[in-house]
């Protein structure tokens, strides 16, 4: 059982405020991705948590224990670098069992507890190897191994596998997540990544200039954007900027039915929500290219006033450069103000 | 670590500087090592008269040498000791801490270096006599501290500052107080550049003689001070010649240390490349 509240925290670095005013509670066993772009406050947040930073206002309490300024080697959190930061002068064994040494364990017990977490990680057998001896995939299963081996409530993960290729990113990310669920370990996961977030995250926080953006499920934070902030971060998106009159969303190219007040809003809809249909001649919208993806192609179309949009379809071969189509919003969201004002049911 | 080898074309400018170099280096080398185990060698000979070992016998038998061979290696090990204990938690203060005057005063271990060495020794000789610390061990001592500042400040600076953060504070994480962080972590990986830095500065005070010789003089007679009182006053070149041969036993010693104990990288590290 632990729970994460974080209240009010505001991290200033000068006259920049890197974290303003951000709450979350982040609920026993759940797995919380932190997104946002690079500046966005996140790691400042992530290393609050840890007690690598002090906030300058605000709290943090850890199953209802205020550690707001609790130095990191009192805190029951434990956390993975980007960086591994794995100490190159020490074994792996010796990596592990350092914190287990710190907290006066019997050697016996210290042995069994390595293991078991090198073990957990897949790397049974590899204790006397040297760090350098490691891929960055073992550097970063050792650096989760030290973590776990101390049995922390919470466990922080800052952009573990930015420096990884693709391929074991996305295995290791599994790994993670099926670890994680197995010890039902409250866990913060940082990453600017968004495919990470959605496939990791029981919620996401997507975070820019410090600030909260939105806060859900992915499947929220995907389909139900509630800034075009969020709607243009997550996945790709098409913005369309227009004016809402007499009940309707107007654009030179595009007419969509709007039951809001007049005025300027912007208009997002997803390439796989954007239908193409051919027409003959006029010049509401020309397709610019076509790219073949296999099991769908993408469109990119662009309209009379210069704006490119993109389509998915569901083949790419239908479709050539020069050809005149029409696009057609089928599920769309608008914003006015910054904030979303209608959505498509 | 070790590189594969490619087999290189012979480079034969490379080849004759080598071969240039290692005459330059190593003749005169050999020349007083051939001067010190001989006990006759008159002109026009190339190979001496007689070898043996009558000098180093004369040499090792007189008191003053003994004497100076103890002072020499105190006065080292007792500074680099001394130089150690000061400067290395002031490295680490500049590496990782900020305050104010901090680049003022690193740099002002830069300006002991910018004068000529002679004029602020006699400076600092005139203060020591009115200390009572000229002929004494701890004045020698304290003119030969100011000597290894630099380079014991400026490359542990260099090793602390090459050592990761994020190391430091995966450490703090696991539960270790920021003295255990630094002992078990900072400490072994900045080791190797801080022990070459120690160890040039044991070698630099051993040979060290403008300030051994005018603070110490005439009470405390360092081994490089003698050597230059026998070639000044002795007419038998060989004196002159077992004395270097001793001295050389200390960088000697340290080199095989070097290169044994801290591997070759080290050493370029700490100076920053």
């Amino acid at each position: 059982m632990a729970v994460l509240d974080i209240r009010d925290v505001t991290k200033s670095f000068g006259a920049l405020n890197a974290v303003e005013r951000f709450n979350l509670t982040v609920r026993d066993g759940e797995l919380v991705c932190l997104l946002g772009p690079s500046g966005s406050g996140k790691s400042t947040l992530l290393r609050m948590i840890g007690g690598f930073e002090t906030p300058t206002s605000g709290s943090i309490a850890i199953d209802g224990e205020d550690v707001t300024r609790t130095p990191p080697e009192r805190r029951p959190t434990g956390m993975v670098f980007q960086s591994h930061a794995l100490w190159t002068h020490m074994n792996v064994f010796r990596n592990l069992a350092f914190g287990l040494k710190l907290r006066r364990l019997p050697r016996e017990e210290i042995r069994r507890r390595v293991e078991a977490a090198l073990d957990q990680v897949g790397l049974a057998g590899y204790g006397e190897r040297m760090t350098h001896q490691l891929s960055g995939g073992q550097q970063q299963r050792v650096a989760l191994a030290r973590s776990l081996v101390l049995e922390p409530k919470i466990l922080l993960l800052d952009e573990p596998f930015a420096s990884l290729d693709q391929h074991l990113r996305e295995r290791l990310r599994e790994e993670v997540r099926e670890l994680q669920q197995r010890l039902g370990i409250t866990t913060l996961f940082v990453t600017h990544g968004q495919d990470e977030a959605l496939a990791l995250a029981d919620r996401i926080v997507v975070m820019r200039d410090g600030r909260t953006e939105q806060i859900g499920p992915p499947d929220d934070v995907y389909r139900k954007p509630e800034t075009p902030f969020v709607a243009g971060f997550i996945g790709s998106m098409n913005m369309i900027e227009g004016m809402v009159s007499s009940g309707a969303f107007r654009h030179p190219s595009i007419e969509v039915p709007m039951p809001v007040g007049d005025g300027p809003a912007l208009l997002a809809v997803r390439p796989e929500a954007l239908e193409i249909v051919p027409v003959s001649g006029g010049n509401i919208a020309q397709v610019h290219r076509v790219t073949d993806f296999g099991a769908h192609g993408i469109v990119d179309v662009d309209l009379a006033d210069g704006l490119r949009l993109k389509a998915m379809v569901p083949d790419a071969r239908a479709w050539h450069a020069g050809q005149s189509v029409a696009p057609i919003p089928r599920a769309f969201a608008l914003y006015r103000d910054g904030r979303a004002v209608h959505r498509s049911t | 670590m070790t590189m594969p080898r490619r087999s290189a074309p012979i480079d034969p400018t490379g080849v004759a500087f080598a071969v240039a170099l290692t005459l330059v280096i190593v003749f005169p080398l050999v020349v007083v090592g051939t001067w010190a185990f001989s006990n006759v060698w008159r002109y026009p000979a190339v190979i001496p008269q007689e070898f043996g070992l009558r000098y180093w016998n004369t040499t090792l038998a007189r008191r003053d040498v003994w004497t100076s061979i103890t002072t020499s290696l105190s006065l080292a090990t007792t500074v680099t000791l001394l130089s150690s204990a000061i400067c290395l938690p002031a490295a680490y203060a500049f590496a990782r801490m900020d305050f104010p005057g901090r680049n003022v005063l690193f740099f002002s271990f830069l300006a002991g270096q910018a004068f000529p060495k002679f004029g602020l020794l006699v400076a600092i000789a005139g203060i020591f006599l009115n200390l009572g610390l000229i002929g004494t061990f701890w004045g020698v001592v304290l003119i030969q501290l100011v000597g290894t500042l630099l380079f014991m400040i400026w490359i542990p600076v260099a090793a602390f500052q090459a050592v990761s953060r994020r190391m430091e504070e995966a450490a703090r994480d696991v539960g270790a107080s920021p003295l255990r962080v630094f002992w078990s972590i900072t400490l072994p990986q900045a080791g190797p550049t801080i022990a070459a830095a120690v160890l040039l500065s044991f070698v630099n005070t051993f040979y060290e003689i403008e300030g051994a010789w005018l603070i110490g003089a005439p009470a405390i007679r360092t081994l490089p001070v003698l050597m230059i009182s026998f070639i000044n006053n002795q007419p038998v070149i060989q004196y002159g010649a077992v004395l270097s041969v001793i001295l050389w036993i200390p960088s000697f010693v340290a080199l095989i240390f070097a290169r044994r104990v801290i591997g070759s990288g080290s050493f370029a590290r700490g100076f920053g490349a």
